[in-house]
């Protein structure tokens, strides 16, 4: 099995200790009716409507999407229109928190005892991969068993981001929600093996998670090198089984599905209380950050300025969702922490380096974990060459940024990768 | 890392090499490679006014330019040839192409092999190691155009190379400036593997090929390593043959792209008209780099091989 390329960064999990706790409740929330991929949710509630804590606010009857629910019990105040950061419009309501988090009557435990009923159950949820990307879960769950048989479940722990901690502690905290949920997956869809794969950067999670399942002989400990982007999925696959997806191929092709492990101790939780995806453990950390670094348990929509502000820093100059590899940039702090959201980093802003010609020295080449050439795709982007861009495979990115990371010259390598995208026609 | 700091590591890496050619061939060495690298740098910064692009002076590039320029002419080189080879190196090779990365030759050697044709005289007359110490300027035989002797003991032919090869490993032979020195260009070659500057794969290919045919071609491995040490080689593997603009991409196109250049290397050599092959080899070499690009891309992970089109 060949090593995949990588680049290795310093890990900078200074929250790693922090326990989570809950964020103080904020005064309003913001809740998009687009928080994961696929069609957005339609609105269910408008101004002046009064909501409980756990109440569906948001759905759609559309295949690919998953219902919204709010985090909080209060009045809705208004609905505005939300640009979302990726740059589409989406409805979201505002709502105006009486303090009390009454939760809404008509929430109960479900009841499991099948792979139907578990479908169900988490498409109720509104449960989305909380590892970041926001696949809807009860879509990766459904697979079809007589076409796609999947065999072995894939655990993401890897956190191969620089700061993230918010998995490591959902292992830490809740480790026998995360084996319940595994079990309950591994059960009710058929599935007959659990590699659980965490970085070896986190030795205490990997011995605390062997000591666990000592007596469980179908889940595995995999421990995996420190290098990034090992939590990527076709990464982690190929890590964890040795099988590689093709392009155009979903895991469940190879027979493996991939989830997050914080999103395997949702769903045994979600089993247990009925309680909806509308709260989310996540870090706040960065450089720009005085004081109350950590780990917080924090309503889906809570502005991140609120988040801010609590952290004492206002003043930051550059607002991240996510890790500083893949994570998204904010436009605004007001925006909202979502379901997909793992974390939230402030720095100060930094001296942006200045870009210089390519000198092709091909870091990019061999940095690139799927040995794509990003310096051939930038000239083939700017020549506007679609056969080239296709024969590059340029398709394949997954955006993880090792190229530009690895530019000397500092050229937007993976920026260009995703522009260069568009260009190919979809069929 | 920035490509200047790259361009820096490079400088370091020469600099064994650069200054025991000083030593050995003297303060008139050190006037070479000081006008070259002056030259280099004032027609880059030159070049980019007058056409009105940004300056990338500050990249440190034309330093290693002239540097290698220099250190790949004799020490008792025309000055005035010094600068034109800076011209042709910077200005027609590197500038009109666009600049740094652009180039299809590598500026040294393309502007070496210009001045080796126009200044014949000039460019051939190799002083001898510390002949600045004597009172009569000293020419001399480079380890490749001296012939070697043969004499015969008890009816046994043998050869004898006309420099030993702990002579040729320190360098006190004729030759350019910066080629004579193995120990020196093995140093800060090793030193730019080491840190990742360069891949061992186009200095292995090279070298390692010429090695093999030298040794299938001699049948000694005294020769064979002779010729490894001797003129242009070393010099031309860890430093040419690894320029990030014009060689390959991958570790695939290195190879192929060293192993091309040692054996056309060994061709010259041993059929050719010059003595010395190793600027021809690899500017042959870099004139195939697009062609070789194509025919190495890599093969990225999960990418599925295009199916023919069906004609119907």
């Amino acid at each position: 099995m060949n090593k995949l390329n990588g680049i290795h960064l310093s890990h900078d999990k200074g929250t790693k200790d922090c326990k989570t706790i809950d964020f103080p409740l904020p005064k309003t929330v913001v809740i998009p009716m687009s928080q994961h991929m696929g069609a957005p949710c339609n609105c269910l509630v408008k101004k002046g409507d009064p909501v409980t804590k756990g109440q569906k606010i948001g759905d759609s009857e559309a295949f690919m999407s998953a219902p919204i629910h709010s985090s909080v019990s209060g009045t809705v105040t208004d609905v505005i229109d939300y640009l979302l950061p990726n740059g589409s419009v989406c409805k979201a309501a505002v709502i105006e928190t009486d303090g009390a988090q009454t939760l809404c009557p008509d929430l109960k435990a479900p009841v499991v005892n099948d792979r139907k009923s578990l479908i169900a159950a988490v498409k109720e949820s509104g449960l989305t991969g909380l590892g970041g990307a926001g696949f809807p879960t009860h879509i990766k769950l459904n697979f079809d068993p007589s076409k796609t048989p999947v065999d072995v479940l894939v655990i993401n722990a890897a956190e191969c981001e620089p700061y993230i901690t918010s998995d490591y502690r959902e292992l830490i905290e809740n480790t026998d929600d995360v084996l319940n949920g595994i079990k309950l997956v591994m059960k009710h869809l058929d599935i007959k093996e659990c590699k659980l794969c965490i970085e070896e950067n986190k030795p205490d999670a990997i011995e605390l998670m062997k000591k666990k399942t000592e007596k469980i002989k179908n889940i595995e400990i995999i421990s995996l090198p420190s290098t990034y982007p090992q939590g990527a999925e076709k990464v982690i696959i190929y890590s964890a089984t040795g099988r590689i997806v093709a392009e155009g191929e979903l895991p469940s092709n190879q027979g493996v599905m991939v989830m997050n492990v914080s999103t395997a101790g949702f769903i045994y939780r979600y089993t247990q209380d009925g309680i909806p995806l509308t709260t989310r453990r996540i870090t706040v950390d960065g450089d720009c950050i005085a004081r109350n670094k950590g780990n917080y348990f924090v309503p889906v929509g809570t502005k991140v300025s609120d988040i801010l502000s609590h952290c004492g820093a206002e003043k930051a100059g550059k607002v991240l969702y996510g890790g500083p590899m893949m994570g998204m940039c904010l436009y605004d702090t007001d925006q909202p922490v979502t379901k997909t959201t793992n974390a939230i980093l402030a720095f100060k802003e930094g001296r942006k380096p200045e870009t210089t010609a390519c000198i092709r020295c091909g870091r990019c080449v061999r940095t690139c974990p799927l040995s794509l050439m990003p310096l051939m795709i930038e000239k083939a982007y700017k020549e506007k060459d679609v056969e080239e861009l296709k024969k590059l495979k340029v398709m394949l990115c997954m955006n993880c940024g090792c190229c530009a990371y690895a530019c000397p010259a500092h050229r937007p390598l993976a920026e260009i990768n995703q522009l260069a995208k568009g260009l190919i026609p979809r069929k | 890392m920035s490509t200047a700091k790259i361009m820096l590591m490079v400088i370091i890496a020469l600099l064994p090499a650069a200054i025991a050619g000083c030593v050995f061939f003297g303060p008139r060495a050190a006037l070479v490679l000081a006008v070259s690298v002056i030259s280099c740098v004032v027609f880059e910064a030159l070049c980019r006014i007058v056409m009105k692009r940004e300056q990338t002076v500050s990249d440190l590039s034309a330093i290693v330019t002239g540097l290698l320029l220099g250190m790949n002419l004799p020490a008792a080189a025309p000055i005035h040839a010094v600068v034109i080879g800076s011209f042709i190196a910077i200005v027609v090779i590197k500038q009109l192409f666009g600049g740094i990365g652009q180039n299809f030759a590598n500026p040294a050697l393309a502007a070496r092999i210009v001045l080796m044709l126009s200044f014949g005289e000039g460019m051939t007359t190799w002083v001898a190691p510390y002949w600045y110490k004597s009172v009569d300027v000293v020419t001399s035989a480079t380890p490749l155009s001296a012939s070697w002797i043969n004499y015969t003991e008890n009816g046994v032919s043998y050869k004898m190379a006309p420099f030993s090869l702990a002579e040729m490993f320190l360098g006190v032979t004729g030759g350019c400036i910066g080629e004579t020195c193995a120990a020196g260009l093995i140093i800060g070659g090793l030193f730019l593997i080491v840190t990742k500057i360069i891949s061992p794969c186009a200095p292995a290919a090279f070298i390692g090929s010429f090695a093999l045919l030298t040794f299938l071609y001699t049948g000694s491995a005294v020769e064979t390593v002779y010729g490894v040490l001797a003129g242009g080689l070393l010099i031309g593997a860890f430093f040419m043959a690894t320029d990030y603009a014009t060689t390959p991409v991958t570790a695939k196109g290195k190879i192929i792209f060293g192993i091309g250049c040692g054996v056309i290397t060994f061709v010259i050599r041993s059929f050719g008209n010059f003595p010395e092959g190793v600027s021809f080899a690899i500017i042959l070499m870099n004139l195939l780099t697009p062609y070789n690009d194509k025919l190495t891309l890599t093969n990225p992970f999960g990418a599925k091989k295009p199916v023919k089109a069906e004609n119907k």
